[in-house]
């Protein structure tokens, strides 16, 4: 019995034009159900991905098969199987929202029969039965938004592609685009860009770090983190010598050291940054070990690096290779990773 | 050729929503209605050689230069502006569909609209109780032109809005392409240079182009085959490029 092929199969993509190669090389595989965040900062290339993904632009090489079809070979059975919502969401200015929906089922090829209790299910979802006489032109952005989600899951395809979907949205209809977009989790594949890292990390099962044309990083957000940055920090707030807080805490975990330290305040407390290369939480040890000690502790806290991090971390990490020379050895930089923003708690 | 029809009857009921649509047909009808008035008041006064449909005709080419712009500038321009294209272009319908739509929606409203004048000799033949008025050769034959050759202004005006995404420029440049095609072949065709020995070829190409005599001979009720395969070839090659420049703004995207 052969296997189901992935929802989403990309290998050694490249897109160049006008001298410029926006994408190069790019590999990735999404699994079917799986929701995909894909991030990257402007002009990495996301854009130009997703439409050669849709089969709207042909790529220069590589493949893309959606569910196991080639997209160079059969763009028209592609078409079928995805449903697209582009950067901006252009939306024709004078038409209903009921009016379009129609024209798209039957574009899309949803039987005449279905696709009137269809229509009333998208606008349902999407929540958008209030305005489904008004004219697209005169609705708010939000309303635009989701009119153009309730177009791309009419048809219900397997593959959803979304490119940020949640631009110019305010934090209400942030979150109503968001568990639209988590309700269909299992029963599509979704893949969104987005510059709301927050947005991702809570809607998405897998994070897609993409820059200069590059995947620099791919993984479930937990993954990310320990890639990019490959240790975990403590801070604390200290009183005391340093040699005897790094004698009570090589107690917990010998590979603990002392990468950042501040000056004492006025009650000789000062902010202290412990990493060690161990992935799990030594938080409540620590503390313990530290009390045991007499080490005078005021605060303790694990950072951790959001998504924003990692996404800087990663997007940094592929600038500096581009723009560092190359050299014969493994630089220190990558083995001691990133360091993690001041600001990460 | 699936969704032809859903995509056809889609934007024809957006022409017929749309402003512009309706400055174009009342500019035309009173336009046309004023040469008409003129007409009645010229064979009122002096006994005239040809009939009113015959000279009815003859400033065909003032609402084919402006009123086509009108309808088919907006019809591929305003969708690459929009960006309605990317989302069109990624349903399971070709570019040569959406062209060929496009190009349908507009030749119907244009056919309709010059089908509409056939009030005026209706009018006419009704209120002077006199058939000569109604000359049905002329008037035929008339029709048939502007039929045959709307097909060829339109894929024209079609092919303008894919060029670009801005529809004044789309305008302007289906109406210098109209209007080059129309006048330049007229104004070209007793130019006495061009019967030179080595520019006899271009002289005869002017000729076979050249619309004021197509008009003539059809009002005269002869159909030639060569006119027909001009307009039917020029419209096929207008709305190849058309599908051609739509496609290769997609692959320079």
């Amino acid at each position: 019995m052969s296997e189901t092929p992935p929802a989403i199969e990309v290998s050694h993509l490249v897109k160049a034009y006008g001298g410029v190669t926006a994408v190069n090389g790019i590999s990735f595989t999404v699994a079917r159900g799986e929701i995909v965040g894909f991030l990257g900062p402007n002009g990495a290339g996301k854009s130009t991905t997703m439409r050669i993904l849709t089969g709207y632009l042909t790529a220069s090489s590589g493949s893309v098969n959606i569910c196991g079809v080639p997209v160079a070979t059969q763009p028209d059975e592609i078409k079928r199987r995805i449903g697209y919502m582009p950067e901006n969401n252009p939306l024709p200015e004078d038409m209903r929202v009921s009016e379009y929906l129609y024209f798209r089922g039957r574009l899309k090829e949803v039987p005449r029969r279905k696709l009137g209790p269809r229509i009333d299910e998208v606008l349902e979802v999407c929540d958008l039965k209030r305005v489904r006489h008004k004219i697209i032109g005169q609705l708010s952005k939000g309303y635009r938004q989701r009119v153009g989600i309730a177009e791309a899951i009419l048809a219900e395809p397997p593959v959803i592609i979304m490119d940020e979907p949640t631009i110019g949205l305010d934090p209400h209809q942030i979150l109503i685009v968001r568990d639209l977009i988590a309700s269909l989790r299992g029963r599509m594949t979704v893949i969104i860009s987005s510059h709301i890292l927050p947005e991702i990390e809570v809607t998405c099962d897998r994070v897609l770090i993409i820059n200069q044309g590059r995947v620099v990083a791919q993984g479930t957000p937990a993954d990310l983190r320990r890639e990019i940055f490959g240790h975990s920090t403590y801070r604390l707030e200290v009183a005391g010598e340093a040699a005897a807080l790094l004698a009570a805490a090589s107690r917990v975990e010998p590979t603990l050291q002392i990468t950042e330290e501040s000056v004492p305040d006025l009650h000789g407390f000062r902010q202290v940054t412990l990493t060690t290369s161990r992935a799990d939480d030594l938080g409540e040890a620590l503390l313990r070990t530290l009390l045991a000690q007499d080490v005078r502790v005021r605060a303790l806290k694990r950072a951790h690096p959001s998504l924003e991090d990692v996404f800087l971390a990663a997007t940094r990490r592929s600038w500096d290779a581009v723009a560092a020379p190359v050299r014969p050895a493994a630089g220190g930089n990558r083995d001691r990773g990133p360091e993690i923003p001041t600001g990460a708690s | 050729m699936k969704h032809f029809l859903t995509l056809l009857s889609h934007e024809t009921r957006m022409l017929l929503v749309s402003p512009a649509t309706y400055i174009a047909a009342t500019l035309f009808l009173a336009f046309m209605g004023l040469i008409f008035t003129k007409i009645l008041e010229l064979y009122s006064g002096t006994p005239q050689e040809l009939s009113p449909a015959s000279v009815y005709f003859q400033l065909f080419w003032l609402p084919a230069c402006v009123m086509v712009p009108l309808l088919t500038m907006k019809c591929l321009a305003e969708e690459r502006r929009l960006g309605t294209i990317e989302t069109l272009l990624t349903t399971p319908v070709t570019t040569t569909e959406v062209v060929l739509a496009k190009f349908g929606a507009a030749y119907f409203l244009y056919a309709a609209l010059w089908g509409s004048t056939v009030g005026f000799f209706y009018i006419l033949r009704k209120f002077s109780g006199d058939a000569r008025y109604l000359d049905s050769g002329p008037l035929l034959g008339g029709f048939l032109f502007i039929a045959v050759s709307g097909l060829f202004f339109v894929a024209i005006g079609v092919f303008a809005s894919s060029v670009t995404s801005n529809q004044s420029v789309a305008g302007i440049l289906g109406c210098v392409m109209l209007a080059t095609l129309i006048l330049g072949g007229n104004a070209l065709s007793d130019s006495t240079w061009l019967q030179q020995g080595v520019l006899k070829p271009v002289q005869s190409v002017i000729e076979y182009a050249h619309v004021f005599g197509h008009r003539d001979d059809f009002a005269r009720g002869v159909v030639d085959t060569r006119h027909l395969l001009f307009y039917f070839s020029g419209t096929a090659l207008a709305l190849i490029f058309s599908i051609f420049s739509v496609e290769a703004k997609q692959l320079h995207a």
